[in-house]
């Protein structure tokens, strides 16, 4: 492996990082949005909302995400309607159609997870906070909604990564991110290797990352699971 | 033929689209199963390697588990299609061929997404293997069964039973990402959208046919998956 090549490689690499966290921060800061309104959606008992939420969720699991893409860049313009809207100077730049294809794709498999955090309050929990006389918004800010993210934390986390790793394809729409500028060095210089193994690297290191610190926000949720040092000393004394 | 409109796209008529659609999903298919069952060789091998190979198997599986999950899927196809034609380019100017050779997309793309999905189908096997009860495998040794016997008739069945739900998520996931083996050329079901919707300006309309195409393969496949499972755990008690 050529060094001077490669180090080369690594800071045209990363001085393209930036686009890639801003799309994947974007993307998932958006979808969260949606998704959580999908997730109440679906449980909120309204017929209508919840076959909307549904159908939704069935269409962007079941497609793939650069059909989503191509559809939104390339396909809504095939409508005048479309390109004579106040939309179109988002809808006509690549890169805010690869947010809005990233951002509707992760709130359908995000609105599940928070679905499940949701579904796992205890029962109990509301009607308690019920029984101390919170109305219904406040039991929802103060009491469903931390229990419910402590539990859909972990599944996030993965989404989040496979966010990280689908704004590799924007660069199919022009898009220079990390991918973009590897695909782009690897075929002016046919040194495949070398730019795989940075560009793969850099992406590793983001996802390490990205773990390390949804690992923490676990910890720091979820004081009461951690057992006091001192009395786990004193219970393994007991079992002599 | 004046502007197509959206039944000229789905019809099989002499002007319609409908049969180079058909024949790009099968292509799909085709990539998708070629992709898993090469997927299904290396998760078989490496799920043997996290069990019970020695440490140096266990760290090579490992390694690769790890990177495979933490790398997007462009990069790795972009690796065999650039990388496959540099070495076939290096073979053929070894044997006397002139010029740049490229690797077939359908070879680049099946291998990318065989080693993709060997990552996931290592842990869906490793975690199928943990959950075939260990009094079974005792009992097929207490009535002589040799390694591969054992193997063949106790360990391999069990193991495919616990694992078809995970190997039903895997190829869900394998479906969505033989769409990007498109960028190699080869012609699957996204890539002859993306060809009529240049020659006919209609892209929302080809690649909404191509959506929902997707749609239903996913959804037929996802069924029958789901009856296999119910059909091979007939012997699981629930509940």
């Amino acid at each position: 492996m050529d060094i001077a090549f490669a180090s080369e490689t690594l800071m045209s690499l990363l001085s393209a990082l930036p686009l890639t966290l801003e799309l994947a921060v974007t993307a998932i800061a958006l979808g969260s949005v949606v998704a959580l309104a999908l997730a109440l959606a679906r449980l909120s008992g309204i017929l209508v909302l919840d076959w909307f939420a549904r159908a939704y969720v069935f269409v962007f699991r079941g497609t793939p995400l650069l059909v989503q893409i191509f559809l939104i860049y390339y396909g809504l313009s095939q409508f005048a309607a479309v390109r004579h809207s106040i939309f179109w100077p988002i809808l006509r730049e690549p890169y805010w159609c690869a947010v809005l294809a990233l951002m509707l794709n992760t709130a359908a498999y995000a609105s599940e997870i928070i679905r499940g955090g949701l579904l796992s309050v205890p029962h109990g929990q509301v009607e308690a906070a019920r029984a101390c006389g919170m109305p219904r918004f406040m039991i929802f800010r103060r009491i469903v909604m931390p229990l419910a993210i402590r539990q859909a934390l972990p599944g996030y986390g993965n989404e989040m990564i496979s966010m990280v790793k689908a704004t590799s394809l924007a660069s199919i729409i022009t898009l220079m991110e990390i991918t973009g500028v590897a695909a782009r060095i690897i075929s002016e210089s046919y040194r495949v290797i070398e730019v795989f193994v940075v560009a793969g690297a850099i992406y590793l290191a983001i996802n390490f990352l990205l773990t390390r610190l949804i690992a923490f926000i676990e910890y720091r949720l979820t004081p009461h699971q951690r057992q006091p040092l001192a009395i786990h000393g004193e219970l393994k004394g007991e079992a002599h | 033929m004046n502007s197509p409109g959206f039944l000229d796209i789905v019809s099989f008529g002499p002007d319609g689209w409908g049969h180079v659609l058909a024949a790009g999903a099968w292509m799909t298919i085709l990539i998708a199963l070629a992709g898993i069952a090469i997927g299904s060789v290396i998760g078989t091998f490496g799920a043997w390697a996290k069990i019970s190979g020695g440490p140096v198997p266990r760290a090579i599986a490992e390694a690769y588990t790890t990177i495979l999950r933490g790398i997007p899927d462009l990069l790795v196809i972009y690796l065999f299609y650039f990388g496959g034609s540099a070495v076939v380019t290096a073979v053929g100017q070894f044997f006397g061929a002139e010029g740049f050779v490229s690797f077939p997309g359908f070879v680049a793309g099946a291998l990318a997404v065989g080693v993709t999905s060997g990552a996931q189908q290592t842990e869906v096997f490793r975690g199928a293997f943990r959950a075939v009860h260990p009094g079974e495998l005792e009992a097929a040794t207490a009535c002589g069964m040799g390694r591969v016997l054992r193997f063949r008739r106790i360990t391999a069945p069990l193991t495919l039973r616990h694992a078809l739900p995970g190997l039903g998520n895997v190829w869900q996931v394998v479906l969505k990402e033989s769409a990007l083996v498109s960028v190699t050329g080869v012609v699957e079901l996204l890539r002859q959208a993306q060809i009529g919707a240049g020659s006919t300006s209609l892209p929302f309309d080809f690649y909404f046919v191509a959506a929902m195409i997707y749609l239903a393969i996913s959804t037929v496949s996802g069924a029958f998956l789901n009856a296999s499972e119910h059909w091979f755990s007939r012997g699981v008690r629930r509940g």
